[in-house]
């Protein structure tokens, strides 16, 4: 039996036919909008004005606050204006527009191919050169990863689990760098284990990527305190308290986070991330994106700079299909959908899904008829459609009862609701009530 | 942009399971038993069956679309369950006219002036039930012989002569295999077995409520026939006779009767079993399956309130 976690779960349809096709570099635009609000937290302080000369790797935002992160530029040219954008969620927000003059790189990125093993820097160095580079979480939550590096006092890191999972459907950015950045990411764990103190950590990878367990169990060997752990294919896996569940037994209580329970949980895209930033200096400034869908004509999964717009992926892809109805950031269980294709590429874009108008067309909504699947499923074990008359009945107290501020968004239950009733929907929209009304109490 | 993007919240994807599914699923599970009945009864439990469907449908219909003034949804295959059902639970020669009071109180009454599919408290096909034998209790309590007895005559059912003769107990062979008299759908054990491994394999249905219901029925009487070892008390006559069978796999386990969390469906089925037995060996009715599911129907809600899915980190293990 293969290990996965213990409450609710579904495993939906996983057509990862891009699975298997190398990374492709798309070439680079005319123009880059790189939008200053790129992660969790405050956006970033523009460095630079309109006219000033940039290079690939140059700072042009700078964090503010603790929880936030560095943003570089991702080509060299010129800066046209600081205006706002159109970003994945939907808003228009301060951005960074950038004229493409040739591809020069800052002297201090270190651009060869060569695998350096050695980290001879301190922790705190560690963690000070992932600040620098402006690193997110690359899963697609995109918060600040030196935050997370950072354990709160009083807490001491024990493990540290690798999120190689890609639960969600369609997606196979990170399987294809997996594939073809193994060592580097290895190296990746390496330097995280140092940065935080930690003398053991598992690498998480569901059961549809042999290739990647073989590869991953074959490197491993020079790496003693790693170990490779296949999972059964169920999603939400890659949900970090899912994640911890399924590789340690250990379940992160209600509102808690996981170093709670001795855990820090990082993506592979992340630690890849992390390896080029600490050992070849170079900042956060591009990414892999899977661009696909089930009319795409040529799937694939694509190294694109931040900041080009998502159309020039789509036509990487062999074009937009006339069918499609909607255009997905990220996987189909918990992606954006996008009102517009201009919108940039950023560090949390892991996916670009294209899903025809027939299928993007939500069915109406039936009378619940108690089947109770949505109970039996939910991976918090929690009661959605109980939630859902609470938040539409506006009753805040029992909502608060029966902890909705435990969801975690993963949409199980939206998707296997047999009346298509919106159960998340309404859950998200009364947890975000029941947070504001526990923090206005707690004030 | 040449195409208007549609923007919706996530998930963007579904499972594809529909209400219609479900309901179809449930009525593939109903089709052994419904092939027993029309080896036993012949002709007859096919006109009360094919009936019994169409009053169902046809009221549906008629009340949802000229006094509700909705457009009605008999397609989602509610309706046809509810008409099978309650026809699985009268006698095979029970006059048409009043198989059709009892469509109309279970399909009017019990489900469409609670608010149709999804909103009604008591199953309907167990309401009906219960309206017809308290309302025609000569009628709804003779059983015609099966066909394939030799004596063709009216005779008692075996719960019947429980208390009654239990000499004349048949075997438990025929009772497992449905050549015994009683209502329709009661006939074979083995042919309602069949559709609750079809219902689980298909994940229609879980496990909790209809084992939770047999394993008290067997565990109640068993003990009973550990202290006195009569007929009376016989576990495997109490599984295999009457509508229990078909009670635990079909009507205890409707969806919208029933308790949504594992917890409160072993509840559920524990207090069916338990009222279950009590009235069939203490009661004035021969059979209970159907005053329990009744009355546990009634309990549903208070159970959900009361019970809760086991919630994610609620036990913090430290492994």
């Amino acid at each position: 039996m293969l290990k996965t976690f213990r409450i609710g779960g579904i495993h939906p349809k996983e057509q990862k036919i891009s699975a298997g096709k190398a990374i492709q570099t798309i070439a680079l635009p005319g123009q880059v909008i790189i939008p200053l609000s790129q992660h969790i937290g405050a956006p970033c302080q523009p460095v630079v004005k309109k006219g000033d000369t940039v290079k690939v790797g140059t700072l042009i935002g700078k964090a503010v606050g603790f929880v936030s992160a560095n943003i570089h530029s991702s080509v060299s040219g010129t800066v046209l204006k600081i205006d706002k954008a159109l970003d994945a969620s939907g808003y228009k927000r301060d951005a960074v527009y950038i004229k493409v003059e040739g591809d020069e790189w800052e002297a201090s990125i270190d651009r060869s191919p060569a695998l350096i093993k050695e980290c001879i820097l301190t922790p705190g160095e560690i963690l000070q050169k992932i600040a620098a580079a402006g690193i997110v979480g690359m899963g697609g939550a995109t918060f600040p990863t030196q935050v997370k590096l950072t354990p709160p006092p009083g807490a001491k890191p024990e493990i540290l689990i690798i999120n190689g999972v890609e639960c969600e459907p369609w997606l196979t950015s990170d399987h294809q760098l997996m594939m073809e950045k193994v060592d580097e990411i290895l190296v990746g764990v390496t330097i995280v284990m140092k940065a935080l103190n930690v003398q053991k950590a598992i690498i998480g990878i569901e059961n549809n990527k042999q290739d990647a367990i073989r590869l991953f169990s074959e490197k491993v060997k020079g790496y003693p305190l790693i170990t490779i752990q296949p999972l059964k294919v169920q999603y939400p896996q890659g949900g970090e308290k899912q994640l911890i569940d399924a590789l340690t037994g250990r379940q992160v209580g209600s509102g808690a986070l996981p170093i709670s329970v001795g855990a820090v949980v990082q993506n592979v895209g992340t630690l890849f991330a992390i390896y080029e930033a600490v050992q070849k200096n170079k900042p956060l400034i591009e990414r892999v994106v899977t661009v696909t869908g089930k009319e795409v004509k040529q799937p694939c999964n694509v190294l694109s700079r931040v900041g080009i717009p998502i159309n020039d992926l789509i036509d990487m892809a062999g074009g937009m299909p006339e069918t499609t109805g909607k255009v997905v950031s990220g996987g189909p269980m918990m992606g954006k959908a996008l009102p517009d294709t201009d919108i940039p590429v950023t560090k949390g874009t892991s996916g670009i899904l294209l899903i025809p108008t027939l299928e993007a067309k939500r069915k109406a909504m039936k009378d619940c008829i108690r089947c109770a699947k949505c109970i039996s499923i939910c991976p918090m074990g929690l009661n959605p459609t109980l939630l859902m008359n609470l938040t539409e009945y506006e009753v805040w107290d029992r909502a608060e009862e029966n902890h909705i501020t435990d969801c975690i968004e993963c949409g199980s239950c939206s998707y296997t609701c047999p009346a298509d009733r919106p159960l998340l929907d309404y859950i998200r929209l009364g947890k975000g009530k029941v947070n504001g009304i526990i923090r206005a109490r707690k004030n | 942009m040449v195409q208007k993007l549609i923007v919706s919240p996530s998930p963007h994807v579904h499972s594809g399971d529909t209400i219609q599914k479900n309901m179809y699923n449930v009525l593939i599970a109903l089709i052994p038993a419904l092939l027993v009945a029309l080896y036993v009864f012949r002709l007859d439990a096919l006109i009360i069956t094919a009936c019994s469907v169409l009053f169902c449908v046809v009221f549906e219909y008629l009340i949802v679309k000229y006094i509700l003034k909705k457009t009605p949804n008999v397609t989602d295959g509610s309706a046809i369950i509810t008409g099978v059902l309650l026809a699985f639970n009268v006698p095979s020669n029970l006059p048409l006219w009043i198989l059709a009071i009892g469509c109309l109180f279970a399909i009017g009454v019990v489900k469409i002036s609670f608010g149709g599919l999804g909103n009604n408290i008591f199953n309907p096909a167990i309401a009906g039930r219960i309206f017809l034998l308290i309302s025609f209790p000569a009628q709804m309590t003779t059983w015609p012989a099966a066909a394939t007895a030799v004596d063709a005559v009216s005779s008692a059912t075996v719960l019947g002569n429980l208390k009654l003769s239990p000499e004349a107990l048949p075997s438990l062979q025929s009772m497992f295999l449905g050549t015994e008299g009683g209502s329709l759908g009661e006939m074979s054990a083995l042919a309602l077995l069949l559709g609750l491994a079809y219902l689980l394999w298909k994940k229609t249905i879980t496990w909790h409520i209809p084992i939770s219901i047999l394993a008290t029925v067997a565990l109640f009487t068993g003990a009973l026939y550990l202290f006195d070892p009569q007929p009376l008390y016989h576990p495997l006559i109490h599984l295999f006779s009457g509508g229990l069978m078909l009670g635990a796999v079909f009507m205890a386990t409707d969806y919208v009767t029933s308790p949504m969390t594992k917890k409160g469906m072993l509840i559920y089925g524990v207090g069916i079993g338990f009222v279950t037995v009590a009235i069939r060996l203490w009661g004035a009715y021969p059979e209970g399956v159907s005053f329990a599911i009744l009355l546990m129907n009634a309990l549903t809600p208070l159970i959900n309130n009361y019970t809760s899915p086991k919630r994610f980190g609620e036990v913090v293990k430290h492994g």
